[in-house]
């Protein structure tokens, strides 16, 4: 068991010592059987995706509907009880990892689509549904939910609300925050409030664009109503190879550069590669120090002329190697090896940590670079996985936590990473969040005063600071060393399952 | 009497030191939008220019006060545009020059923000300066961003009512090459709005649908030359109606320009804008019965043209979503509200919200009131 880097918030012991009224106050407004303090059974709570990190709860609770949340969270205002939201638990940052004091708030009882409505495009469902439920729900009529984070397939819609999750056809589709309309919440004072609804765009202060990405500070969302799409008439993918990142990455600058928008337009090196072809198979060329995944998707002759004009980009900027699916079931075989990607990487290393940074796209190249020189300067073996259409990288840091001293190593290096990409004009995190994870660097990229300007919206919606303590913002009294995901192949890693991209 | 700073620190100085509350003001396009407000003008018209702009990245950083006109003929030059459409303002505001700014703080868009996203979803980045004189940042240069909370989606709309913007960042598309727009005849509002939701639910890419006075339902097509031909072929053989006319090419351009201008209602004293949901458009027109109306966004978004302000006639019709008296006299804006009121817990936070930025109510004082 790893020694967590990060100071998670300190629990005040007066609120543990009050556990039983706390309790007995819980079960008078919720079943018994949905207020749970056995310690066994907390243990399925004490962390999430970021498993390095764990803490059991005083108490978790699940309610059943609006009604029963605003009452608890009227009870813990009473009672000055800490609050720690939770979907499915598959934050990569540690946005759902709890307090001891704190009394886990779990939504996976809000599990009802309440609406679909093809007319007017929107899907209205509990907070607790997952992101992939929701494009199953309306697939039969051939449309879409279009933010597909990696997690799809357990992560819920309100995590996705509070993370504003992204996925790999953003660059196109936009992220959460282009895609949900309205949503149900409840204030730490236990008020109920509904910001937007079925219509476009706020009538007053955009509050719902403040509550999207707010990582569960300001309040609970109950229920979400999305905009759903008409599925794409076609999609096809390019698989192009190259001598050289700086090929690549001049390649993806170009096809932006000629007015083309791709769906998805992924980039990963020589050792990403490697490692996905070696797990799945997908029939990736080897002998390059870059790939590139461009997907095209609309209507069919559309998608085949931009298909033609980017592999003619491609040539023009030396590509070794470009092929064009042909059916669907080779479409699907150039992503498998990109969706391993990180479980691939798992198998090479005992270790590794996820990186997020996000850069201005120019950066590429420069930055590959700089990221190689201090793979020399720490080390350590890097693996890249990156969204290359929006700038938004995933480099993948390999090491071992049983060899001493590298731990400390590989997280001296991550956290290079992310202030070379502030450095370069980008941030900290283009879709993980920052948690409890990149808390301590939030100094980096901002200066007291933005900061400032962020806490006093956090004291505008929750003047305690009761919601999710010690995530996001740097606390008063923290800890010196910062830390990264830490993904270890000896520890029953939660979703270790899920392909992560 | 009015004050023009010259640049941020200057708005600093303002803001940090005791004085007077300001009404905002670049353009001065949209003045006449809101509750009349009472306070010393700063005129903000210096902090302008381009800061910043990469056709590459798709994002362009501008200073607020960067006349739109400048910003979308650079942009032009290079292929690129500004997604969501931001329209003509002669209609609705004072005659003038809009400014990036002052389109941002409206969030005002055109009719491709059905499909394209708003004004609100293509700003990412500004500093700014707050009622308290703090200078600060938020949201960055990168697309993709997700680090603190999103105060470019919460600083959009709020009428600079929040803070003094200094320099905003934007995304931008690539122009489409071409485009076309179906136009056909709609013998009542619930057929015109089905044929919008038949459009935009299709896999034909619409990207606009409007229901306009004397022209008839319009479905807009945008993209490869090509592309668009056969989507117009398959969107006509889907929808069957006939006849219809199309507009192609500077023809379609110019009709949605008038569109996004609210042009067909230009004669009325008193313009609501309401925002719905679009399968209730027809029942609203039903209710209001407005003298002339113009129906966008596939009914989502509603212009009425009237004589005089019924805010209890048309307040009256929604069921979800809101209006906003968009334009009447001051004295009828001092009279009415003119953002939708809202519920008393909502109130409650946004007033704390307000408090978080401008607490001494500085800031274009009343306008949202």
């Amino acid at each position: 068991m790893l020694v967590p880097m990060i100071c998670l918030a300190q629990p005040d012991a007066a609120t543990i010592a009050r556990k039983a009224t706390i309790l007995t106050g819980l079960r008078s407004v919720l079943d018994a059987a949905d207020v749970i303090d056995d310690d066994l059974l907390l243990r399925a709570y004490e962390t999430d995706a970021l498993t390095a990190y764990r803490q059991r709860p005083l108490a978790v609770v699940l309610p059943n509907t609006t009604a029963q949340v605003a009452a608890v969270l009227r009870f813990a205002q009473q009672q000055g009880l800490r609050i720690v939201p939770r979907g499915a638990g598959t934050s990569l940052s540690g946005g759902a990892v709890p307090v001891a004091d704190a009394i886990v708030v779990g939504m996976g009882r809000f599990n009802r689509i309440l609406d679909i409505d093809y007319e007017d495009r929107v899907v209205v469902a509990q907070s607790g549904v997952t992101n992939l439920a929701i494009s199953q729900a309306v697939a039969a009529r051939d449309f879409y939910y279009a933010p597909d984070p990696s997690s799809q397939i357990a992560c819920t819609i309100g995590g996705n609300v509070a993370e504003n999750s992204g996925g790999v056809h953003c660059l196109k589709y936009g992220l959460t925050t282009h895609n949900v309309l309205g949503i149900e919440m409840v204030t730490p004072e236990g008020e109920i409030l509904r910001l937007g609804g079925r219509h476009l765009d706020a009538g007053h202060y955009d509050l719902l664009g403040l509550m999207i990405g707010s990582e569960g500070l300001l309040g609970i969302v109950t229920e979400v109503t999305v905009r759903i799409l008409p599925k794409p008439q076609s999609a096809r993918a390019l698989l192009i190879g190259f001598g050289t990142a700086h090929g690549a990455s001049a390649c993806v600058a170009a096809v932006i550069a000629a007015g083309i928008i791709p769906a998805g337009l992924e980039m990963m090196d020589a050792p990403a590669i490697r490692a996905a072809e070696d797990f799945v198979q997908a029939g990736y060329p080897l002998a390059v120090a870059a790939l590139l995944i461009v997907e095209l998707d609309g209507p069919q002759a559309e998608v085949n002329e931009l298909i033609t004009r980017v592999h003619e980009l491609a040539n023009r900027h030396g590509a070794s190697s470009c092929r064009a699916s042909r059916d669907e079931a080779e479409r699907l075989r150039f992503w498998a090896g990109r969706k391993a990607a990180f479980p691939a990487v798992g198998r090479i290393s005992p270790d590794y940590l996820c990186m997020d940074g996000s850069i201005p796209r120019q950066q590429l190249a420069p930055v590959l670079e700089s990221i190689a020189a201090l793979s020399v300067r720490h080390g350590l073996r890097v693996a890249n996985v990156f969204h290359a259409g929006d700038g938004n990288l995933h480099p993948l840091i390999l090491y071992d936590a049983n060899v001493p001293g590298e731990l400390a190593r590989a997280e001296a290096f991550g956290s290079d990473i992310l202030k070379l990409c502030v450095d370069v004009g980008g941030v900290l995190t283009g879709e993980h969040g920052v948690g409890i994870e990149k808390r301590d660097l939030m100094t980096y990229q901002f200066g007291p005063t933005d900061l400032l300007v962020q806490h006093r919206i956090k004291w505008a919606f929750d003047p305690q600071l009761r919601f999710n303590p010690g995530k996001v913002f740097p606390a008063l009294s923290r800890c010196s060393e910062q830390g990264r995901e830490h993904v270890h192949a000896g520890a029953a890693a939660r979703h270790a399952d899920l392909p992560r991209f | 009497m009015s004050i023009r700073p010259s640049n941020e620190s200057e708005v600093v100085a303002l803001l940090s030191a005791a004085g007077p509350a300001f009404e905002l003001v670049a353009g001065g396009t949209k003045r006449g939008i809101g509750r009349p407000v009472a306070g010393t003008m700063l005129d903000l018209s210096a902090l302008s220019g381009v800061v910043d702009y990469q056709p590459g990245e798709l994002v362009l950083t501008a200073r607020p006060a960067t006349a739109l006109g400048q910003i979308q003929e650079l942009l032009r030059a290079q292929g690129q545009r500004l997604g969501f459409e931001p329209p003509d303002a002669a209609v609705l505001g004072a005659p003038g020059n809009q400014t990036l700014g002052g389109v941002l703080m409206a969030n005002s868009s055109g009719s491709r923000r059905v499909t394209a996203g708003s004004a609100r979803d293509h700003l990412i980045g500004l500093r700014a300066v707050n009622g308290r004189g703090e200078a600060f940042v938020g949201g960055g240069r990168v697309v993709k961003n997700v680090t603190g909370f999103d105060l470019p989606k919460a600083l959009a709309g709020s009428w600079g009512t929040l803070a003094v913007l200094t320099e905003v960042t934007v995304r931008v598309i690539p122009a489409a090459e071409f485009e076309s727009t179906l136009l056909f005849a709609a013998d009542s509002t619930p057929l015109a709005v089905e044929l919008c939701a038949r459009g935009l639910g299709s896999m034909f890419e619409v990207s606009s649908a409007a229901l306009v006075p004397g022209r008839g339902v319009a479905l807009r097509l945008e993209g490869l030359m090509k592309s668009v031909a056969s989507r117009l072929t398959g969107l006509l053989g889907a929808l069957k109606q006939s006849p219809h006319t199309v507009l192609e090419g500077a023809q379609s351009e110019e009709f949605w320009r008038q569109v996004g201008a609210v042009a067909a209602l230009a004669r009325f004293p008193v313009i609501w804008r309401l925002l719905v949901p679009p399968r209730q458009a027809a029942r609203i027109i039903g209710e209001i019965e407005p003298e002339e109306f113009q129906l966008d966004w596939g009914g989502g978004l509603i212009w009425v043209g009237a004589q005089q302000v019924d805010a209890g006639r048309v307040r009256g019709a929604l069921h979800g979503g809101h209006a906003t008296l968009i334009k009447a006299s001051a004295a009828e804006r001092g009279a009415h509200a003119v953002f939708e009121p809202q519920a008393a817990a909502l109130a409650a936070v946004a007033a704390r919200f307000k408090s978080a930025f401008d607490p001494d109510h500085r800031l274009n004082p009343g306008r949202m009131s």
